[in-house]
């Protein structure tokens, strides 16, 4: 079980990664408007259509 | 399913779609039957729609209908037309935008008019439809764009129009610096939440191990490299999200007011040291995963009240910022749009008929009725001509009239009542919150617990006694106490809001639970606020005539007859002698229509000519009176209302009776309010003999009424009532504001005034008093709350602290007791109701 010496150390260090990119995200706006973006994503590339009348 | 045509779509009103079976294909509501044209495919209820359809199919865009249909709800109405020249000035450019290092600027705007999804789509393809915008951004929870775009390629106006004709309403905003404070906090929210629950959790973890560890057994060496992790973890949630808990309490303790912070400092503060101590000792308890829950909990509850204060203010904010503010500076002899906030002293400005004054000044030319209710609270208008002054923020009703402008902004008198209300605001006492009330009991019952448990158990050592006394520090933390409150008012908060009562502090609710005292203004908030047509006596037919001869005066007795003759309010008048339909009754057209002083106004229909206006007018045009008109005038007069009189070819042929009535309702909700525990008054600007008349037809005690009041007498009369029962103050104008400020509770009614919504710390979305009655219930309903969760956690609290002083603590029931008491404060809060009705049509 000598492994978790290293491994309780790596868990942590990979979690202070975790935490100094979730800081990164949200200093850069990514938290400030939750309702637009996840909709964005329904709009589908549609290509142009012929005029109809 | 694109191939579908498009004037098939479903509509709300199938009724009326199925008779004549084509439905608009912009905003899908029926098409009258008139213009129904056969030779085209597609059908428009207005030309709004054809110009809007048209546009979007021009550019390519029709999966917006596509989408719209899947996604979303009808298209907005599309309604008239601006210039927004206003919006091109270079010193409106200079102020609104920021410059962006590519070259380009960037603006920021507040958008009406978004209904769904696709709206957002539509709006965002503005750079294929404008050359010259390099990007448009829509935030729909917020509803404003961000534009970025080049003033040499296109001007805004060019935007601004296009975009009308689409269907949605621009307004400037300022991104000023509470936008920006708020923005921060919302983030260092988030941060200190993120942080303090990755601590939390991955301490946990590390907390699991060594309960396993303890019960089968572990070796030294791994279990000092746990504590190690755990201490570490434990500190950095402590020292960085837990940090506000020390400056608060910190903050409090140097105010010398009792807060919830200081308890959890405190429990927080001795836990960190003596776990420390004992993790470098390494013996004895540490309590680390427990520390680092309290302080993720405790944040949770703080973010969501925060949040949710913040977003009723925006709400409110953002309403106010809808209202155009643009003006017509005269320069050269030509009227020139521009925004009202540019405007400086000694210019000349034109006012139209039916928009509001940008300024104080002096009127150079013309003469007009104005409506100064907003500043007077009075709802009779008042006639002004050349020299007389007027007032920014009133209403000019009948002519065009020039003024030269002696005070823009701040110095007007709208905005010295403004700064009347930032003074008021401040002068505001503080009222400490119950929780914090017990926050400061808390602390000195628990130190000297602290203090009797060191005692009891000396005779161990004073290492046991230490170590057990910061063992009750810590389970005495009162992590659900802090949550409860928070919790409770954020969600008391969110149900205000679905009921559209938009409540910008807490406090409110505390203050509200015990009756007391609500003052109400009179116009607008118990009556209706404008001018209505009440009853009519004469030909239906007249009415209608008369509307048309009063098409285009704002006038409030005119807007009144022709909401009359157009919503088909006849059959319910009384009086009315024979009916015409409304299409029918469209076909009327004014001609040689002239308007003059006092009201009066006169036209030929249909070959006949009709005068309308009051007896004054009428005396001086030499048209005779029936005798029975006398009587119905003064009927009219007797029911506290005016009669308006309309002539035929020289003969008083109906009589209309005019005034701002009571809502129908305000006199039953008085009677709930007093039946309730509350003392209602009325302070109001109007004339004493009017205010005494509403008030005894409203049930009011005479003491308590009070009319004939200036902006400042209203706060001096609140200022006054030095009786420790909350005052209420219900007011809509921006005479209400400042006691709206200074008030208990301010409550601005609907469709109030910029100042009063910014002033008050609710807004009711809804009319009348209704909603006040609901506001009281949810007040006392969640107070209850507050107090059931209250009771309950600090049973919690005090059996953990019995534990801590018998000795038979661990951390291990530490950690289990916590979530626990926490759990159980939310399901209260969340599962008890709020208001004692069902909410009526509303959005739940």
């Amino acid at each position: 079980m000598t492994v978790l010496f290293i491994a309780l150390p790596v868990a942590l260090v990979i979690s202070i990664l975790f935490v100094i990119a979730f800081v990164f995200c949200v200093r850069s706006g990514q938290f400030d408007d939750l309702e637009t973006p996840p909709r964005r994503i329904l709009f589908d590339d549609v290509p142009q259509r012929k005029n109809k009348s | 399913m694109n191939d579908q045509p498009l004037f098939k779509r479903a509509t709300a009103n199938a009724a009326v779609a199925e008779i004549d079976g084509v439905s608009c294909a912009h905003c899908g509501l029926p098409v009258p039957i008139g213009k129904i044209r056969r030779d085209k495919e597609e059908q428009f209820c207005c030309s709004g729609c054809g110009t809007a359809y048209q546009l979007i199919h021009d550019y390519g865009l029709d999966a917006y209908y596509d989408m719209e249909r899947t996604l979303g709800s009808a298209v907005g109405e599309v309604a008239e037309l601006g210039e927004y020249a206003e919006l091109d000035s270079f010193e409106f450019v200079e102020q609104f935008s920021t410059n962006d290092p590519r070259g380009i600027k960037r603006i920021r705007f507040g958008i009406h008019g978004i209904h769904c999804i696709a709206c957002v789509w539509l709006i965002e393809k503005l750079p294929q439809m404008l050359p010259g915008i390099t990007e448009a951004t829509v935030n729909w929870s917020t509803a404003t764009l961000d534009l970025f775009w080049n003033p040499g390629e296109v001007k805004l106006s060019q935007v601004a129009q296009l975009l009308r004709r689409l269907g949605y309403r621009l307004t400037p905003i300022r991104f000023g610096e509470k936008q920006i404070q708020n923005t921060i906090e919302t983030r260092n929210h988030l941060i200190r939440l993120g942080v303090a629950g990755a601590a939390a959790g991955n301490n946990m973890l590390i907390a699991l191990g060594l309960y396993f560890g303890w019960f089968s057994g572990m070796e030294a060496s791994y279990e000092l490299m746990f504590r190690y992790a755990s201490c570490f973890l434990g500190l950095v949630s402590l020292l960085w999200p837990g940090m506000v808990f020390f400056r608060s309490a910190w903050q409090a303790l140097k105010m010398g007011t009792p807060h919830m912070d200081l308890p959890i400092a405190l429990g927080l503060g001795a836990g960190g040291i003596g776990g420390l101590v004992n993790t470098i000792r390494g013996e004895g308890e540490i309590y680390f995963d427990s520390l680092g829950m309290l302080v993720f909990l405790l944040l949770i509850g703080r973010f969501i009240q925060f949040r949710q204060q913040l977003r009723s203010a925006d709400a409110v904010e953002l309403l106010y910022q809808l209202t155009p503010r643009k003006a017509r500076r005269i320069v050269d002899g030509l009227p020139v749009e521009t925004h009202a906030d540019l405007l400086k002293v000694n210019d000349v400005v034109q006012v139209l008929a039916g928009e509001l004054i940008p300024v104080d000044g002096s009127i150079l030319s013309g003469q007009t009725a104005i409506d100064e209710a907003i500043l007077t609270g009075e709802s009779i208008p008042q006639q002004r001509a050349a020299g007389d002054e007027v007032a920014a923020g009133t209403l000019n009703l009948e002519g065009t009239i020039t003024v030269r402008t002696t005070a823009v902004g701040a110095q007007t008198r709208v905005g010295q009542l403004s700064q009347m209300v930032e003074k008021a605001a401040n002068e505001k006492p503080a009222i400490v919150q119950w929780a914090n009330r017990i926050g400061g009991v808390f602390v000195v019952i628990v130190i000297g617990l602290a203090l009797l448990t060191v005692m009891i158990w000396w005779h161990l050592g004073w290492l046991t006694a230490l170590d057990r006394a910061i063992a009750l520090l810590i389970v005495a933390c009162p992590c659900a106490l802090a949550m409860a409150t928070p919790l409770a008012i954020a969600i008391a908060l969110g149900r205000a809001a679905q009921r559209g009562m938009l409540i910008k502090s807490g406090d409110v609710l505390q203050r509200l639970h015990r009756p007391g005292t609500i003052w109400l203004d009179k116009t607008g908030t118990v009556t209706e606020g404008r001018m209505k047509l009440v009853a009519w006596h004469g030909p239906g037919e007249l009415l209608h005539q008369a509307a048309a001869v009063q098409d285009h005066s704002a006038h409030p007795v005119a807007v009144a007859m022709k909401t009359a003759a157009v919503k088909q309010e006849l059959e319910t008048l009384d009086g009315v002698t024979e009916n015409v339909s409304v299409d029918e009754a469209k076909r009327w057209i004014a001609s040689d229509v002239q308007q003059t002083a006092h009201g009066g106004i006169q036209g030929v229909v249909a070959g006949r000519q009709i005068l309308i206006g009051n007896r004054h007018f009428m005396d001086q045009a030499g048209v005779s009176f029936a005798a029975e008109c006398e009587e119905v005038a003064r009927d009219i007069l007797d029911q506290e209302l005016s009669p308006v009189y309309v002539a035929v070819d020289g003969h008083v042929a109906g009589v209309a009776a005019v005034g701002d009535p009571l809502r129908a309702d305000s006199r039953q909700r008085v009677g709930e309010l007093k039946q309730a525990g509350w003392r209602v008054g009325m302070l109001s600007g109007d004339h004493s003999e009017i205010v005494t008349r509403v008030a005894n037809h409203l049930g009011l005690e005479p003491k308590l009424v009070h009319g004939g009041l200036l902006p400042e007498d209203k706060v001096a009369f609140l200022r006054s009532q030095t009786d420790t029962q909350t005052q209420v103050m219900v007011g809509d104008g921006v005479n209400d504001s400042a006691a709206l400020a200074i008030a208990g509770v301010g409550v601005a009614v609907h469709g109030g005034s910029e100042i009063s919504m910014q002033a008050a710390s609710v807004y009711l979305n809804r009319p009348g008093l209704e909603p006040i009655l609901d506001l009281l219930d949810l007040s006392r309903t969640t107070m209850a709350t507050i107090r059931i969760t209250l009771t309950v956690s600090l049973l919690y609290n005090a059996s953990a602290v019995a534990l801590a002083m018998l000795g038979i603590i661990n951390p291990l029931i530490a950690a289990a007791l916590m979530p626990f008491s926490s759990l159980t404060v939310v399901s209260l809060s969340w599962f008890r109701r709020s208001f004692r009705e069902p909410t009526m049509g509303g959005s739940r």
